[in-house]
């Protein structure tokens, strides 16, 4: 078992993406088939957006086990009021700013939805949100 | 098709990212939309869009897109510039309108 972890700064366009590059660099190296690699990459990069347009920090654990892997992501952010709601494509509480760089569309979850083959989302307003996947290889 | 052929045809500017431009384009997406593209682009096709941050070459690269195109003279930040040398995928622009170079893209692409 492999496991990398990665500080996400909110607000920090710059580097958003950088923990799914070095995921996908991983997964290459271990050589998973590269669609289950695409599916992995997609739903890794909308949550570790996520914390970078909605929350002030949060932390990504990337668990590469035999035959899936553990994505979980940890936030320090505003919490979901209603998480039925934020699963709808088309639904956002973006930023004007966020919205502007083309994020913000209402379909990060939703795609990591379409994604993955487990998911949980647990969150607590005013505290933060934690995102769990599974994606088997 | 390859994305050099691509510049040649349509008189495209190469802002960046020279090293991709032997890469072979299986076809094209258009949108603005970064988590559409995110979603839905396939590997080896060529982005048109007018947004014009690093965040556009983040995406491309983790979707393995041939190319990026930029529309109606618009121009790429700096340091989208840098992103797409580090990552070897070519920044392209061109003065036409979305609807035009996408039309011809596909003209080109399906003939």
């Amino acid at each position: 078992m492999l496991k990398l972890e990665f500080n996400i700064i909110g607000g920090d366009f710059n580097q958003a993406g950088k923990a799914s590059s070095k995921i996908k660099k991983k997964l290459k190296q271990l050589e998973i088939e590269p669609a289950t690699i695409k599916r992995i990459v997609v739903a890794t990069y909308e949550a570790e957006l996520n914390v970078v347009a909605h929350a002030s920090s949060g932390k990504l654990i990337a668990i590469f086990e035999s035959d899936h892997i553990q994505i979980t992501i940890i936030d320090c952010g505003p919490g979901i009021e209603n998480i039925d709601r934020a699963m709808e494509a088309g639904f956002s509480t973006a930023s004007k700013k966020v919205r502007e760089m083309g994020f913000g569309a209402g379909m990060g979850l939703p795609n990591i939805k379409k994604n993955t083959d487990e998911l949980k989302i647990e969150s607590e307003v005013g505290k933060g949100s934690t995102i769990s996947f599974k994606i088997f290889y | 098709m390859k994305v050099s052929e691509l510049v040649e045809k349509f008189d495209l500017k190469v802002f960046s990212g020279s090293a991709g431009l032997e890469n072979e384009i299986s076809g094209g997406y258009v949108s603005d939309l970064l988590s559409d593209v995110m979603g839905f682009a396939r590997e080896g096709q060529v982005w048109i869009t007018l947004q014009t941050h690093q965040n556009v070459l983040a995406i491309a690269s983790l979707k393995d897109l041939a190319a990026v195109i930029l529309v109606k003279d618009f121009q790429p930040d700096e340091d989208t510039l840098l992103h797409s040398n580090e990552e070897g995928i070519p920044l392209l622009g061109t003065n036409m309108e979305t609807f035009e170079i996408a039309g011809k893209l596909y003209m080109e692409l399906t003939a």
